[in-house]
């Protein structure tokens, strides 16, 4: 008894932030509308019945939780069980065939082609599904995923790594890039998830890293002679001839050191922009990269290290010395100086922190979860675990304190309405048309996870009429009730109040809640 | 007066014979006191091929590098370029923008562009939106940070209004900016019930104690009921103005739309694509010159369409990069690096192509295949910024750029 009072004791002392959960159903909506897109009907009851505390710790465990309705939601979807190889087999060589085919007929061909618009080319829509299907996935996890906080952090790790669908072949290596990059690693160890994204041929497209070669080389390969080991992409009989190893692709020839991948490495991934970093140690990190290449990057290939493309010389990068002639590892190395290093906790505190707290957090709590980052060599699971059970997290201060982002609003919305989502490509559209195209954000910085981004005059009267749709039947392949009892959280005003009661239908009463000031944040 | 009303009947042919519009230079007149200037941004994605729309016929090499689809020398029978100025000429369809040229209200910068050597549309598109060149993270768009620079006493939700579904990289940030691809779309739609479901919304929104939505809430049924005063389904283009069908012709026509209307329009974008013409580009006649026709037919119908309103306003066309100087083994042209961007208004020192001309020969090429770059981008930017919307330190748009006016092409007085 004595020793489990000290032992009691001890806990509190090395945890002298440890929350008390409350009770209350503000704080219950609160929690489920930060680690998920926000409570369904019966959610509400469902917590008040097993606690904050132990719905916080089911979340932290998702692989526990079964999830088996969300598989048959997914069933339709074709791609997003296939490997970028495959994707590249099925969607991208019959396009490439079929571009080759029309520039041999337009030799052939005399009149130049008219004026008109062509048609749509069905190769092209057919490869469109790829990212169509992705994005519907993304959607229908977000609404009927009991791994809530596993999709939340996904989001926000994807987008914390983002790659844009736009850029060339990165279309068809996003649904592999999420599906096994990102959404295993999210509870896992930074460092994994830092080293999976750092050779997922996807981040290696995006930011050029797979193009990036010693200015000095190539070099001679070790052995001349060793036969390298050319895999039929497609198995048996190759249709095309092998795609020529990236060194020699003409125009996109590496003609040099890209410097794109070691700076957002930096800036965005691991120590922040003011983590402490020079121009130096930019080109520093981008000569220990060099090398990390992707194998056939127009046919869904892995990572490869070309070591005749690799930097051989010494690197020095924030004062750690890489020794010369390591090969492969000089890249590792970076990683494990990145990852370790004491701005990269405090970043990535930060922005988890924004995440689920507020837009400015409060800079204990970044403290303590920085702490937290570096005391168990960055376990997010850990990590994650810090801000929501920290008083800062469960202090009525932070609730409502976010605005949702498009994404967060079409979601929620869907799961306050208990809707039947039976197609979501038109609900994937509606969230392009608020200003949020899924997996299209340009800029390696992601989305931005502050309010002012999503509150603006268009964005809200978008937000208004798709409420006004989605309530009345409007969004195809939705089906909602208007009837469902939709709850607002937080303060709600008087004039909501009434506006709603007032409203002559409940289709427009629905509307009018979804559409509402008070339905915009989380 | 009379030239007005020339205008009117004639079309812009008549500021040539009248060498320019006295009516133009009487809104100057007022501009000069404080009246509110604008900037039309027009951005070809896909990368137009510059060499054939601002032809340098001049040059022999142009010849020798693409015996299929250069265009003509000027008076070289059907499909031949429309001489400027001895040296360059506008591609044939370019006809509709020439009595611009005549009556210098168009300005042409050739062999412009980025430092950056990136052959991908995606990162040329970014670093020209960014204005940040080889520098991927910056978070918003050289327009936007514009409008956060500028200090605007009165702005209005439409300050700042993209013609498109999404608001483009060059006008995301913190500064309000609107994306509307449809006036007649703009509003609360529910049917007959409109006005009063959206009597109800503007009820929550004035009265949320949220001060961020409930703010910007206000703003939007404010320029709601702005925009329905103007009536945008009724809207009749003026001075004849004849506007193209097309989704860039009805981009520009609600451009001018908002700009007569008065709502507070500072900055507008407009997109148009179809340009990435690797196969059968053609010539005088073909692929491009079908893109062309709806481009020059569209920005000249603006033109006429906002008369002497044009004073205050500066049309401003460009592309990510040009294309390789020589034609490639498909009758196109592949991805290249220097390009030529156009720059139309009252107070334009127009008719004249700015920037030093690097020649064509191998030697004077870039990487021995494209257009070399002797104007960066960012002068011509910073010179219309500058310029022409009156900002006095610009050191904030351009981040990691030294702006200075000896690099400007020499676009204003």
């Amino acid at each position: 008894m004595k020793s489990l009072v000290t032992l009691v004791v001890a806990i509190l002392a090395l945890s002298p932030a440890a929350a008390t959960f409350p009770k209350d159903d503000s704080a219950i909506v609160h929690v489920l509308s930060r680690t998920g897109f926000g409570p369904r009907p019966g959610d509400l009851e469902r917590v008040r019945t097993q606690g904050i505390q132990r719905y916080i710790d089911e979340q932290l465990r998702p692989e526990r939780l079964s999830d088996a309705p969300m598989a048959s939601r997914l069933a339709g979807l074709t791609t997003i069980g296939l490997s970028s190889r495959q994707i590249a087999e099925q969607y991208e060589l019959p396009q490439i065939q079929a571009r080759q085919q029309k520039k041999a007929n337009a030799n052939n061909n005399d009149t130049a082609s008219s004026d008109a618009k062509q048609p749509p080319d069905p190769l092209q829509q057919r490869a469109n599904n790829v990212m169509a299907e992705l994005s519907e996935q993304k959607l229908l996890r977000a609404v009927y995923s009991e791994r809530q906080l596993q999709e939340v952090l996904t989001d926000f790790w994807f987008n914390h790594f983002n790659v844009d669908a736009r850029k060339g072949a990165d279309r068809f290596m996003l649904t592999e890039y999420e599906r096994d990059v990102i959404r295993p690693r999210v509870l896992g160890k930074f460092r994994d998830l830092l080293g999976a994204t750092a050779k997922s041929p996807a981040m290696l497209f995006y930011l050029d890293n797979w193009m990036s070669a010693d200015p000095n080389g190539p070099h001679a390969p070790e052995n001349a002679n060793r036969p390298r080991v050319v895999r039929g992409p497609f198995g048996g009989r190759v249709l095309m001839p092998p795609a020529p190893r990236p060194q020699a692709q003409g125009k996109n020839a590496p003609r040099g050191l890209n410097e794109n991948y070691g700076r957002e490495l930096m800036e965005l991934h691991t120590i922040g922009v003011d983590g402490g970093y020079t121009q130096k140690d930019v080109t520093e990190v981008a000569r220990a990269f060099t090398g990390w290449t992707i194998e056939r990057p127009r046919q869904g290939g892995g990572f490869e290290f070309n070591p005749r493309i690799h930097d051989l010389g010494q690197k020095v990068v924030l004062s750690h010395v890489i020794k010369a002639g390591g090969g492969e590892s000089d890249g590792e190395q970076v990683l494990d100086i990145l990852a370790k290093h004491p701005s990269t906790a405090t970043f990535i505190a930060t922005k988890l922190a924004r995440r689920f707290v507020s837009d400015t957090p409060p800079p204990a709590l970044v403290e303590r979860v920085a702490a937290r980052f570096r005391e168990t060599d960055g376990d997010l699971r850990e990590v994650t675990r810090a801000i929501l059970t920290s008083p800062e997290f469960l202090s009525k201060d932070a609730y409502g304190a976010k605005v949702k982002t498009p994404f967060e609003f079409v979601a929620s919305a869907l799961r306050a309405t208990g809707a039947d989502v039976q197609d979501a490509r038109p609900l994937v559209r509606e969230v392009q048309q608020l200003g949020m195209p899924l997996y299209m954000c340009q800029p390696p910085t992601g989305y931005k996870d502050t309010g002012d981004a999503w509150v603006n005059t268009g964005a809200l009267v978008s937000r208004m009429n798709l409420a006004l749709r989605l309530a009345s039947g409007q969004v195809k392949g939705t089906w909602v009730d208007p009837s469902t009892d939709v709850r607002l959280a937080g303060d709600v005003s008087e004039t909501t109040r009434a506006t709603i009661a007032r409203a002559t239908d409940p289709a427009k009463m629905m509307a009018l809640t979804l559409g509402a000031p008070e339905f915009q944040r989380r | 007066m009379l030239s007005r009303r020339v205008f009117l009947k004639n079309g812009a042919f008549a500021f040539v014979s009248l060498g320019f519009a006295p009516s133009f230079m009487a809104r100057t007149a007022i501009a000069a006191s404080g009246r509110s200037k604008q900037l039309i941004a027009i951005f070809q994605r896909g990368a137009v091929d510059g060499l054939s729309v601002i032809v340098p016929h001049g040059e022999s090499e142009y010849y020798r590098a693409r015996p299929s689809i250069a265009i003509p020398r000027p008076n070289g029978g059907d499909g031949a370029a429309i001489d400027l100025d001895g040296f360059f000429g506008f591609h044939p369809r370019l006809q509709p923008l020439k009595p611009l040229w005549d009556a210098r209200q168009l300005a042409i910068v050739h062999a412009c562009g980025s430092p950056d050597s990136t052959r991908s549309h995606f990162d040329a598109q970014d670093y020209m939106e960014s204005a940040t060149p080889g520098v991927k993270s910056t978070a918003d768009g050289w327009l936007n940070r514009y409008l956060q620079s500028q200090h605007a006493d009165h702005a209005t939700p439409f300050r700042a209004v993209a013609l498109t579904p999404q608001l483009p990289r060059m006008l995301q940030g913190t500064a309000p900016a609107l994306a509307v691809s449809q006036l007649t779309q703009f509003g609360i739609r529910a049917g007959q019930s409109s006005e009063a479901v959206g009597a109800s919304f503007e009820a929550e929104y004035a009265a949320a104690a949220d001060a961020v939505l409930s703010g910007t809430g206000r703003e939007a049924f404010n320029a709601i009921k702005m925009l329905k005063t103007t009536d945008p389904s009724k809207y009749q283009p003026a001075n004849g103005a004849d506007y193209p069908r097309s989704a860039f012709g009805q981009s520009l026509r609600q451009i001018a739309q908002l700009t007569k209307s008065d709502v507070g329009l500072e900055v507008a974008f407009a997109d148009v694509g179809g340009w990435d013409t690797h196969v059968n580009q053609g010539a005088g006649q073909g692929q491009l010159a079908g893109r062309l026709d709806d481009f020059a037919r569209s920005i000249a119908a603006l033109v006429t369409d906002l008369g002497d309103r044009m004073a205050d306003v500066v049309v401003l066309t460009m592309s990510e990069f040009g294309r390789a100087v020589k034609e490639n083994g498909n009758r196109g042209t592949d991805h290249g690096h220097g390009n030529a961007m156009m720059v139309i208004g009252g107070g334009v020192r127009g008719g004249h192509v700015y920037g030093r001309w690097p020649g064509l020969a191998v030697e004077k090429r870039y990487d021995s295949r494209d257009l070399a770059v002797t104007t960066d981008f960012r002068d011509v930017f910073g010179e219309i910024v500058t310029k022409h919307l009156g900002l006095k330190e610009s050191r904030q748009v351009f981040p990691g750029y030294q702006i200075s006016e000896a690099r400007f092409p020499g676009l204003f007085a």
